[in-house]
Order: C-alpha cells, then structure tokens, then sequence
C-alpha cells in the first residue's frame, strides 16, 4: 500500500523542486502568501502557548509543525466554502478568514469564538473525535441539491480514522458523491498513541479505496503539493466529481495540548525526519530567488503585531454574560428557562447589594 | 467515618497511606490487577501515558502491554469489545477519558452492556467497569465538563457508582471490579488531586447500593455526592454559624439508590436539600425527591429544595461558575427550607 500510495512531494527537505512540471506555476506571489500565512499562524500558535503559560487562556492544543497542511489546503478553497476544523486546525480556520480575536475568545473559554465572520462558512472546531466528519458530507452535499459548485472540506486527524463517524462519512460521500475533500492530517501520535497502535493499515489514503473513493498521500510538510493537491481536490469536487481523500503525513511538534507532556511516549529524535515547513519554503524561495531579507522582515513585523492587537482585543474584551448561558439555546426559549434565567440573575442582584 | 465491609477488611489492621484520589484510584487498579489475572485495563493514552490524568502510572510497566492496553481512538469500540471479553472470562475496566466523550459509546452501553443478562436469562453477564472523569470547575475546553450521570441512572442493568473521598473510591472501585453486573464509575476530575485521605493499603470493598452519612445534623438532610461533596460540606459549616446543624448524606451509589438512608435521614430533620452539578431536568434529583415524597412525606416540615446547573449545556469554562452550584446557592436553599 505504501507503494500504491506513495508520499508526493513537489518538494525536498532543502528547497528543490522535485517535479518540474508545478515550475510555472511557482510564482513569487504565491509562495510569499504562503510564507506570510504560515508564519501567521505559526506567531499565532506560540503565542497562544504563551497565554496559556501565563494563565492568561485555558488549555491549548499547538499545530507547531502542521502549518503547511493547514495553510496549503486553506488556501486552495474559495469564499463559500464550507471548513470543518478540529480543535488543532485554527492554522486553517484563521487562513480562511476566521477571526484572530475570536479564535482567542474561544481558547478562552467563551462561545463568541465559534461565531465565524459574516460570509464565511467555517463550523466550530469539534472537541469530540471525527464528529466533524458527516457535518461536512451533508453541508457539501446541500450545496450539490443546490446545484452551486461550493465544496466543504473536513479535517481530522489520524485518530479519527479508529471513529465510526470518520467511516460513516467516507460511506455517504461515497454513495451520494458528494462535493467533500477529507483533509486527515497525519501527525503520527492522537495523545499518546502511535499511529501503528491506531491501525494495521499502512497509510490511511488506502482506506479511501473500500469506500470506492480517490485518494492521495501527500507531504503535509510540503505547502506546495498540499496546496497543488487540495486544489485538484476541489476542481473535481465542483465538477461534480466526487469526494477525495487526502492524507498529509506531517508531525505534530509540541504536545498534544498544554496539559500534556510528549516526554512520556516519544523521545526528542522521533519527529527528525520532518523537516519544518516553515524552513522548507524558506530553502526554496532562497533557491528561486523570491526571498528579499526587507520584505520578509516585513511580513514578520506585521504578524507580530496582528497577534498582538488581537491578544489585547481579546483581553479587553466585554465580559461574558450570564444571560448567555440561557438567551441562544432555543430560538424559542421555554418558560421554564426564562424562569431558571430570571432567578439567577435576581440573585447575582441580591448578592451585589449584600 | 465511612462504612466498611468488615468480612472483607478490619479497619484497625490494615495499615494506610494518605492518598489524593487520583492515587487511591491508581491503587485499587493496581490491588485489582495484582489480585485477579482476568482484570484488564482498556482505554486511550491508559498505556505508556499513564493516563491524561494519571489513574494508570506506572501500571503499564508493571503489568505490560496485555492488560495496560492502548486503544485505539474509539469510545464504541472500547465499550463494544469489553462486552465481548466480559462475556468470555475477562474483567475490563475501560477508561473514557472524559465522561464527555463517553456518547459515540451509548449505544453499546444502552443496547447491549445493561442488558444482556437480561435478555439472555442471566446466561451472559457483563462484569466490566466503565470509569470516566466528569464535571466542571477546572477551566477545560468544551465537553470535558459534562455531568450526565442522569443518562445512565436511567439505564436499566447498569449500575452507577460515583465516590467523593479517596477511600470510597478505592473500595468502591475494587468492589465495582468484583461485581458481576457492569458499572459506570465517575470519578469527580474536580477532586482528583484536591481531596486526600488515609487510604488501607490493601484489599477492601466498600458495598455499592450503600450510601454514607458524613455529617451528623438534626436540622435538615444535605444531598449529593462527587465533586458536590466539599461545596456541601463548606455550605454546611456556614450553616452552623447560623445555628443550623446539617446532615450530609454521600450517596456514593447513584444507582440503586440507598433509599433507606435518604429516608432515615429525613424522617429525623423533616428539611432536604439536594445538590447536584447536573441540569435539574430529569436529574437524579427528580428521583430522590420521588424516594422522600414515597417514604417520608408526613414527615416533612419544608418542600424539598433542589441546587442544580440550569437546563442548559455546560458552559464554556468563562460562565462554568455560573452553573455549577456554588457554596452560597446552597446555603440560601438551606435557610429557605429553614425559614419555610
């Protein structure tokens, strides 16, 4: 199987293009929105390490490593797309629009971090493992009854694969030939267990064949090809094609979340093998001849100042309502809560005058 | 102060150790695995991990691969094959990692793991323990806080066990393992490292059914149990200053109910209180209002108060100390059924 699915790179660890049919494709604007994304969500992703640190937000799961999935498949969607991240996946949600302050909201314990922009089809990250799966099977599959050609994309990780969601997904893309990409990003480890404890399969693009469905493997440390392939994904997805999977073979840096420490099932070297993506495209656009020191410095003064306006909105941020509890879970409140509600707050109001 | 089995353990003899629970838990998996070679712990990161919280350090590398096993990332699965190895000679103790995530396994607990004894004339039993953490009061992202202990007291064929001191939950968990029916057991994440106790080093049950009076009081019954236990017990003392003597009652078993301790408690103060962080409809609070209306009601002195979360999710962790019951709202429930 690792050989009818073999890992496509465009390309290697130092930066050479390794399939020089992409060559024309390779202009200097996209790799720089490309580095520029990347690095975003990379400042984003440690700072919000930072915060955690500080207790300044709650529990946070870090994508150091995955950027390159993240942003290559982000990028190749368009606006009326549908996005279905995990809890790992603000890298992609932010690249697609998703706003900064908010995705911090949310990482703070507040629901305003699952209200997406105006316009922008992204769902809440899903906490629970593959639930996210079938969300995207059916909301692309709306958009096809609608006769659009919009597209939705699901992410998960290698864990999911062991979920029944992620095979009940698969199966109804499968049979309505839905307009569904099935982004897995394999990071080797959910938590604590490696992926050979996860599954006897080789690679989890095979799983694609038993649902009858076109697969890939990719380099999800390689921008280009995620990018590239995420991209022909979708093309098809719009004509009517129906669904892909691909599976990004990266690896996940940091720990599983804040409250996990990777020292206890992984030794320091086992991840050597990926090169950072970040330094990947750095290699390559040296070599092209589209890296200039300014502009970089540029891009990186800008996503240093982003991620902290964003951190001082959030802090400054109005604080959470207790009427949120109750006001949003009906569209039709039942007494019974109105009452629950009333009560509550009259006696917050007691207590303030005691 | 809590009951024991005294066949099964003299108090005076056994020498103790001070544990949080997180530790007494840790060693009654570990008293259980040593005692009885059919004991198999199932469940995500249990493994070389250790656990996300740490129930299973060290158990991996003491016992091995083969009854520490790493499961794949499937909640159904897990449930689905303990049913299986329950019915052929194994006793799995499955982890969910949180009782949050415990959903895509319902249908298995439901449909298969309560009642196939049942169904099958008691030919097939299923003595597995199904332990998860619940609840809320630790800042975790969303689903990590869920109480829903409701859903599964209304289960025919499972039984509910749900300690708040490090020592019930090593002698439940141990008495739960021996048990031949299947057992969810709940584990107050909240008290997992903020509770400690002397703890018997070695094997001793505490029976499941069987409910635990740890505060004397004359003036009004106190219930609950978990992570509710140490928000009561504050309310309580608060009360005192007031004149008002408490009785607290840790239920310790959520299903059966020990509906004679309810009902002796409050056939003597005539005043119950009953908290609990789950939403109040269809709580266990319903029931246990049932069991006092059904045993004691000429006896009451006040209608019975209710401290629970509002029927709404739990919340994201900004607005969780909104909705879990906090030591003031059930101290204002006491003085209204005082004052009644």
């Amino acid at each position: 199987m690792d050989k009818k699915f073999p890992i496509k790179q465009i390309m290697d660890g130092k930066g050479n293009v390794l399939d020089s049919s992409y060559d024309s494709q390779l202009d200097e604007q996209l790799l720089l929105r490309m580095y520029r994304h990347m690095f975003r969500i990379r400042t984003f992703d440690r700072k919000a390490i930072h915060l955690q640190r500080q207790g300044r937000i709650g529990t946070y799961p870090p994508f150091e490593g995955q950027e390159a999935s993240q942003v290559g498949s982000a990028l190749a969607l368009e606006d009326g797309d549908w996005m279905f991240p995990t809890y790992r996946d603000h890298g992609a949600t932010l690249t697609f629009g998703a706003n900064m302050v908010r995705t911090l909201l949310y990482w703070n314990g507040r629901v305003e971090g699952c209200v997406p922009p105006a316009g922008k089809h992204i769902f809440p990250a899903a906490v629970p493992i593959a639930t996210q799966i079938p969300h995207a099977v059916g909301a692309s599959w709306a958009e096809k009854k609608k006769g659009t050609d919009r597209v939705a994309i699901a992410y998960f990780g290698d864990g999911a694969t062991s979920e029944g969601d992620f095979h009940e997904g698969l199966n109804f893309a499968s049979v309505f030939q839905t307009p569904t990409i099935f982004f897995n990003q394999n990071n080797g480890y959910a938590i604590s267990v490696p992926i050979e404890r996860q599954m006897n399969s080789e690679t989890i693009a095979q799983k694609g064949i038993a649902y009858g469905m076109r697969s890939v493997r990719v380099d999800g440390n390689d921008c280009l090809i995620v990018y590239f392939e995420t991209k022909k994904a979708v093309h098809l997805a719009r004509k009517g094609k129906g669904p892909t999977l691909i599976e990004a073979v990266t690896w996940r840096k940091g720990a599983h979340t804040t409250a996990d420490d990777p020292t206890k099932y992984r030794t320091e070297n086992q991840g050597k093998r990926f090169i950072d993506p970040l330094l990947r495209l750095e290699h390559l656009m040296k070599k092209r001849d589209c890296w200039d020191e300014q502009t970089i410095q540029n891009i990186h003064t800008e996503c240093h100042d982003e991620v902290e306006a964003a951190v001082k909105q959030m802090e400054k941020y109005p604080a959470a309502k207790v009427d949120d509890l109750f006001d949003y879970l009906y569209a039709d409140l039942p007494r019974q809560l109105i009452e629950q509600k009333e009560a509550y707050v009259e006696s917050l109001r007691g207590s303030l005058h005691e | 102060m809590s009951s024991m089995r005294m066949d099964q353990v003299d108090e005076v003899k056994q020498k103790t150790k001070t544990m949080t629970m997180i530790q007494a838990i840790n060693d009654g998996l570990r008293t259980m695995l040593t005692e009885d070679e059919a004991v198999l712990l199932l469940g995500e990161d249990i493994g070389k991990n250790g656990g996300v919280f740490r129930a299973t350090e060290g158990l991996y590398e003491q016992f091995g691969e083969d009854r520490v096993i790493d499961t794949p990332l499937s909640e159904s699965g897990i449930i689905g094959t303990s049913v299986g190895l329950a019915v052929n000679g194994y006793k799995p103790v499955a982890e969910i990692q949180f009782l949050g995530f415990i959903y895509p396994a319902y249908d298995q607990i439901m449909t298969h793991v309560s009642r196939l004894r049942m169904k099958t004339m008691g030919h097939y039993s299923v003595p597995m323990v199904i332990r998860a953490p619940y609840g809320a009061g630790i800042h975790a992202p969303e689903i990590h806080s869920d109480s829903a202990e409701a859903l599964f007291t209304h289960m025919p064929g499972l039984k509910v066990v749900c300690p708040s001191h490090p020592f019930d939950a090593k002698g439940l968990l141990i008495a739960a393992i021996e048990s031949e029916d299947p057992i969810l057991f709940l584990e107050p994440m909240r008290s997992y490292r903020s509770t400690r106790g002397n703890v018997p080093v070695g094997t001793y049950t505490i029976e499941i059914g069987k409910g635990n009076i740890i505060q004397e009081g004359t003036d009004i019954s106190l219930i609950a149990w978990g992570a509710m236990i140490p928000i009561v017990e504050k309310a309580a003392a608060q009360a005192e200053q007031k004149g008002i003597r408490c009785e607290i009652i840790d239920l310790r078993t959520l299903y059966p109910l020990d509906r004679d301790l309810i009902a002796q408690s409050v056939q003597k103060t005539g005043r119950a209180v009953i908290v609990h962080e789950a939403q109040g409809t269809g709580g266990l609070g319903t029931d246990l209002i049932s069991i006092i209306n059904d045993t004691s009601f000429l006896y009451l002195r006040a209608p019975i108060e209710r401290v629970t979360g509002f029927d709404v999710p739990v919340p994201f962790f900004a607005l969780e100390h909104h909705y879990v019951p906090t030591e003031k709202r059930v101290l204002d429930s006491i003085e209204k059924a005082i004052s009644f």
